[in-house]
């Protein structure tokens, strides 16, 4: 049974179509890398995914449950699908443990002990273990990032969703937010990764999917895609975002004044 | 010797200190302190207003405010989540509320509380009596501003932490208890303290319920003195008086302020 399962996704905000169709499939155990320009509906897509946006019409199946459906008791898929956000949106009023054992104590219903003992062996997964007593403005962008992704870890989810985990980091510190996303795909993670990191969507995904305009231009390993795109938009997309020194001003639209 | 533009700078700030000085000492010249001390600071009749003054007078004021204050924070905190809340009848009430509560005086509210509902439910009265009557006459006008300040700190809480807290398999409500109120009233305990103080200064209005000598409270207190000793000190003990509970209060405010702008 696949782990998503998006047939026909269509999203509108008011008169915008955002979405204009979108079929995806993703297998347990698989790295789907989402990549695509500004504005393209990436953000939309994996936020239809657990339902944080309201799909305007299609269909969502995790793990075979449909989540569209009306009837669809959506907290307790939750559950089982972690999300990570650009802005990390840890919560400010909590320490990094509080974060981590909050929803296991609220949603799970874990015993203070048992969340504690879950929420330090995460925390010691993503280098924090020391930090347990910090709040997140006391950490830096990087460290923040690592424990949101231990937060949703410690939920122990069967898919997780990143939405650009790495876009709002100082360069030095996106490292260190790669390398734990790079040991969940060691570990077997189902994930479905937004992303600009192109070095790394090469490196650890299955499958590269190009985003443009609402729709899914194309789709294959990161070798073909990245080594032979088959469409010009991907050929330009990558060439502005693998060569962004070469973009010449006639490929922008600039004109000459004199 | 030439004048520099800094050298002109001084000049012209010393100056304005000296004539800010000389109108004050001035004024404070002016007065006749004689005839003023024998109005306001007789001691003789100071003395008589204690300890009643702060035994009942300042007590009841105190009291008076912390019931108004925690029923209108509750009925505030329900108003502005109906105010944000997607279901539209609950949204015009709360608007309509609020606009009605925060057009009306204190007065003319305690007023109706106190003799409007005794007439609407003639069977029925609010339980504990004047307080009770203070309770709702008070908090129905500071619930209106409350609210409005709750739904500014409900929407300065980042939308991302809602749904940080709906990922993670939280229900909404769920969330925006653990989640949401908690850093929305850690913003609003400064505009909530001020809130504390207006209401302070509003039991003044709480004699047009006609109290009792157990239930009295400071303003009502000093001005029944005023006129059994045909003198008006009292108002000064009383102003004093409202000085202990606001002064800490605004200090408090000011520290929390200041405490809020560290952490941004
Ligand atoms: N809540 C919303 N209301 C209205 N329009 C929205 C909303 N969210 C997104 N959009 C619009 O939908 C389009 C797609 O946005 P989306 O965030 O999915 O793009 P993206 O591919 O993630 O882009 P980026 O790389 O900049 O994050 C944009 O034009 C955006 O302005
Ligand atoms: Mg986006």
């Amino acid at each position: 049974m696949p782990a998503i399962e998006i047939e026909a996704l269509h999203k509108s905000f008011g008169r915008l179509e955002v979405l204009r169709g979108i079929d995806l499939t993703v297998e347990p155990g698989e790295v789907v890398c989402v990549i695509g320009p500004s504005g393209s509906g990436k953000s939309t897509l994996l936020r239809c995914v657990n339902l944080l946006e309201e799909p305007t019409s299609g269909t969502i199946r995790l793990a075979g449950v449909e989540v569209t459906d009306p009837d669809c008791d959506i907290d307790a898929v939750r559950k089982g699908v972690g999300m990570v956000f650009q802005q990390f949106n840890l919560f400010g009023h909590l320490t990094v443990r509080e974060n981590v054992t909050i929803a296991q104590r609220r949603v799970l219903k874990r015993s203070r002990a048992e969340a504690d003992r879950i929420a330090t062996e995460n925390l010691d997964r993503v280098g924090l273990a020391d930090k347990a007593a910090a709040y997140p403005a006391q950490l830096s962008g990087g460290q923040q990032q690592r424990v949101a992704i231990a937060r949703s870890l410690a939920m122990e989810p069967q898919l997780m969703l990143f939405d650009e985990p790495t876009s709002a980091l100082d360069p030095e510190l996106v490292g260190e937010v790669l390398a734990v996303m790079r040991g969940l795909v060691a570990d077997g993670m189902t994930m479905l990764v937004v992303t600009h990191e192109m070095a790394f969507a090469r490196e650890v995904a299955s499958r590269v999917v190009f985003m443009d305009d609402g729709l899914i231009v194309e789709q294959g390993p990161p070798a073909e895609l990245f080594g032979q795109p088959r469409e010009e938009r991907t050929r330009a997309f990558l060439h502005r975002v693998l060569e962004p020194t070469q973009v010449s001003e006639s490929e922008i639209g600039a004109h000459l004044t004199d | 010797m030439t004048l520099t533009p800094r050298r002109r700078r001084r000049i012209i700030r010393v100056a304005g200190y000296v004539v800010f000085a000389l109108a004050i000492v001035g004024f404070i010249a002016a007065a006749d302190w004689g005839r003023l001390s024998d109005a306001f600071f007789r001691s003789d009749v100071a003395g008589s207003m204690f300890p009643e003054a702060i035994t009942v007078a300042l007590r009841n004021t105190i009291l008076y405010t912390l019931l108004a204050f925690v029923f209108g924070l509750t009925l505030g905190l329900v108003l502005a989540l109906m105010r944000l809340s997607s279901i539209l009848p609950y949204r015009w009430f709360a608007t309509a509320y609020i606009e009605l509560f925060r057009g009306l005086p204190s007065l003319l509210v305690l007023f109706m509380v106190g003799y409007g509902v005794p007439l609407a439910f003639p069977d029925r009265e609010i339980p504990g009596g004047v307080y009770g009557s203070v309770t709702v006459g008070l908090g129905l006008t500071a619930a209106a501003y409350m609210a409005e300040t709750i739904r500014a700190g409900i929407q300065a809480v980042p939308k991302g932490q809602l749904e940080a807290a709906r990922t993670l398999g939280m229900s909404h409500p769920r969330a925006m208890i653990s989640i949401v109120l908690p850093q929305a009233f850690r913003i609003v305990i400064p505009p909530l303290t001020n809130e504390i103080i207006l209401l302070t200064k509003d039991t003044s209005l709480v004699y047009v319920l006609g109290v009792t000598s157990t239930t009295i409270e400071l303003t009502k207190f000093a001005g029944d003195t005023l006129n059994t000793k045909v003198n008006p000190t009292p108002l000064v003990v009383a102003g004093l008086l409202y000085l202990v509970i606001t002064l800490p209060l605004s200090q408090l405010v000011r520290g929390l302020e200041r405490r809020a702008a560290r952490e941004r």
